[in-house]
């Protein structure tokens, strides 16, 4: 109890920042207990209400309740925000691992493979595969992982190389360790915090890709309530019925506020020397 | 000199690798690719030579040499609704995406810089914390959403900018106010942090004592000792960060009705126009590829140590 009032004292923003992110998990998971509305249904005699008391983030041009929209918004936008990450972690720690640690022609070609998925404007390749697919989770969970691994993978990389010659390393390898085992049990410990700093900023990065790809119209399709959506579907209402606008914009940042706060907290817990 | 010449041969396997890329996502695409490349209104002899030029019916390594052909003699198909080139239309806008992020950058570099500089001098106060929070929070708003609100602010609310459009004459820098600073903000954001780090580690070098214990007054030190040397990773972020105003022009110009590449890619994607798509993906690859090049290339002119640490493979 103690320990965790000085550790609140100590880190206001990083423990203000895992509240948000508590909470807005627990939105997303609970949501059909929190909204008050069900966020589908169209009621054509409550037509863009101010927020008040019956609809506390007001109502739509359709008069659906925006408060259980946003709150149902969570859950697409965690649920890709997080898989998203998890896949393209995953993604790039095979492919980064293998060619830290096999070096030579392996190393070359995933570096290639690797360089040549940077080298195109993150955004605009994800547009161009879910142009492809069908709209929907899937696909925007997809492109995103597929524009999103390469940096991971460079990382991965990045820490295997500084990592292999040290002699920790080579003791494994003197004591008989199989290449799997030093790769797993050696080196993937050592990967990890910096992962987990790249990550939780990659997941507030995702979010807002995802609310692009919802606001161009290439995400999970209406009438299923997303933040960047309704964005899109409301902003001519922006002078007249700002609170349309106003409030999934609001989630959004909150939601990628929280991450990158996170993600800076733990930089400077987890890895002094990248602090900014 | 051998740093200039690997760097710039290491450009020809990545627009390679984009060529394969563009070339499977187009072998992807539903619908003939022939047709989707010609747009469905095409003379059947244009069919029949891009069907020829592509050879749909030979195996796919000699298709991909015929799409690279094509590529090479800058042949990016036509519109699928208006039937023009769209080489042409590309060619026509470019020049505004690229006013558009100039601007952006002259923006964001300034007030990115002066921010970052601004914090360093006052590390560890409520004034660097609060300039910290405000910069992540640039980082984390929507382009989209806070262009949609400089636009109710500035153009409905006090009416001082034009709400969208482009504007010609004396008065066109009225319009360029609102989408440079909203596609830049972010990457201020992010410049001030790296400006921030950059400038406490130079401000903690021995010359830097030195200059102080010399009686110099604060604004000397920061700007004329410490400054120059803050600039390196600064200028390469400003490089690297190109691919963020790509990124973010497609959403700035749907917003303020900017006649860009951006917005003809999100017009291209609302009609499934492929042709145009694949032709947009494709210029902003090369534009980024070309600038990552440039930036590398200064970066080695900037810091002649460069030269031979970068020519090892990143």
């Amino acid at each position: 109890m103690k320990a965790g009032l000085l550790f609140i004292r100590r880190n206001p923003a990083m423990c203000a920042a895992t509240t948000v992110i508590t909470l807005l998990i627990a939105t997303a998971l609970f949501a059909p207990l929190i909204a008050p509305f069900d966020p589908l249904v169209i009621d054509l005699g409550v037509v863009k209400q101010a927020p008040g008391s019956g609809h506390l983030f007001g109502t739509d041009t359709l008069g659906r309740d925006i408060f259980s929209r946003v709150v149902y918004g969570a859950r697409t936008s965690l649920l890709i925000g997080l898989s998203a990450t998890v896949l393209s972690v995953l993604i790039g720690l095979l492919a980064g691992m293998l060619a830290g640690y096999a070096g030579g022609a392996a190393d070359m070609c995933i570096t290639m493979v690797t360089d040549l998925f940077l080298a195109f404007p993150s955004l605009l390749l994800a547009i161009a595969i879910s142009v492809l697919l069908p709209p929907g989770l899937f696909s925007v969970t997809l492109a995103l992982c597929l524009v999103g691994w390469a940096s991971f993978a460079r990382l991965f990389r990045a820490i295997t190389i500084s990592l292999k010659e040290r002699s920790f390393v080579e003791a494994a390898r003197a004591m008989g360790c199989s290449h799997l085992r030093i790769m797993a049990r050696h080196l993937l410990p050592h990967c990890l915090p910096i992962v987990m700093i790249a990550a939780t900023i990659k997941v507030g990065g995702f979010i807002l890709a995802e609310s692009a790809l919802s606001f161009l119209g290439l995400g999970i399709q209406p009438p299923e309530p997303t933040w960047g959506a309704m964005i899109s579907l409301h902003r001519s209402y922006l002078p007249s019925a700002g609170w349309m606008v106003l409030f999934p914009g609001i989630a959004i940042a909150l939601t990628v506020f929280a991450f990158n706060i996170l993600g800076d907290c733990l930089r400077d817990k987890l890895d002094p020397d990248l602090r900014v | 000199m051998t740093f200039y010449v690997k760097r710039i041969l290491l450009t020809v396997p990545t627009l390679l690798g984009i060529s394969i890329i563009t070339f499977v996502l187009l072998q992807a695409l539903p619908g003939d690719p022939v047709q989707g490349l010609a747009g469905d209104r095409a003379d059947p002899a244009v069919l029949e030579r891009i069907r020829q030029d592509m050879g749909t019916d030979r195996p796919v390594v000699l298709q991909y040499a015929g799409y690279l052909m094509m590529l090479m003699r800058g042949e990016l198909g036509r519109s699928l609704y208006t039937n023009n080139s769209v080489r042409g239309d590309i060619a026509q806008k470019l020049p505004n995406t690229i006013l558009l992020a100039a601007a952006a950058m002259l923006f964001s570099t300034i007030m990115g810089i002066l921010l970052g500089i601004f914090m360093a001098v006052n590390r560890g106060t409520f004034w660097d914390r609060l300039a910290l929070m405000l910069s992540t929070g640039g980082i984390s708003l929507p382009v989209f959403w806070l262009g949609l609100l400089l636009i109710y602010l500035f153009a409905f609310r006090l009416q001082l900018l034009p709400p969208a459009g482009m504007g010609s004459g004396p008065g066109a820098l009225a319009f360029l106010v609102l989408p440079a600073s909203t596609l830049g903000l972010s990457s201020a954001a992010a410049l001030a942090r790296i400006t921030r780090t950059s400038m406490l580690e130079v401000l903690s070098q021995p010359y830097i004592t030195t200059a102080r214990a010399k009686g110099l007054s604060a604004p000397v030190v920061v700007f004329k000792h410490a400054f120059k040397n803050t600039l390196i990773p600064v200028v390469t972020l400003i490089g690297l960060d190109f691919g963020s105003y790509l990124n973010g022009s497609i959403l700035t110009e749907t917003i303020f009705g900017w006649d860009g590449i951006g917005r003809y890619a999100v017009e291209g994607i609302f009609q499934r126009d492929y042709p145009v798509i694949m032709g947009c993906v494709l210029t902003g690859a090369l534009l980024f590829v070309l600038v990552n090049l440039a930036v590398d290339l200064l970066y080695g002119l900037l810091d002649p140590r460069i030269g031979c640490a970068a020519a090892e493979p990143h």
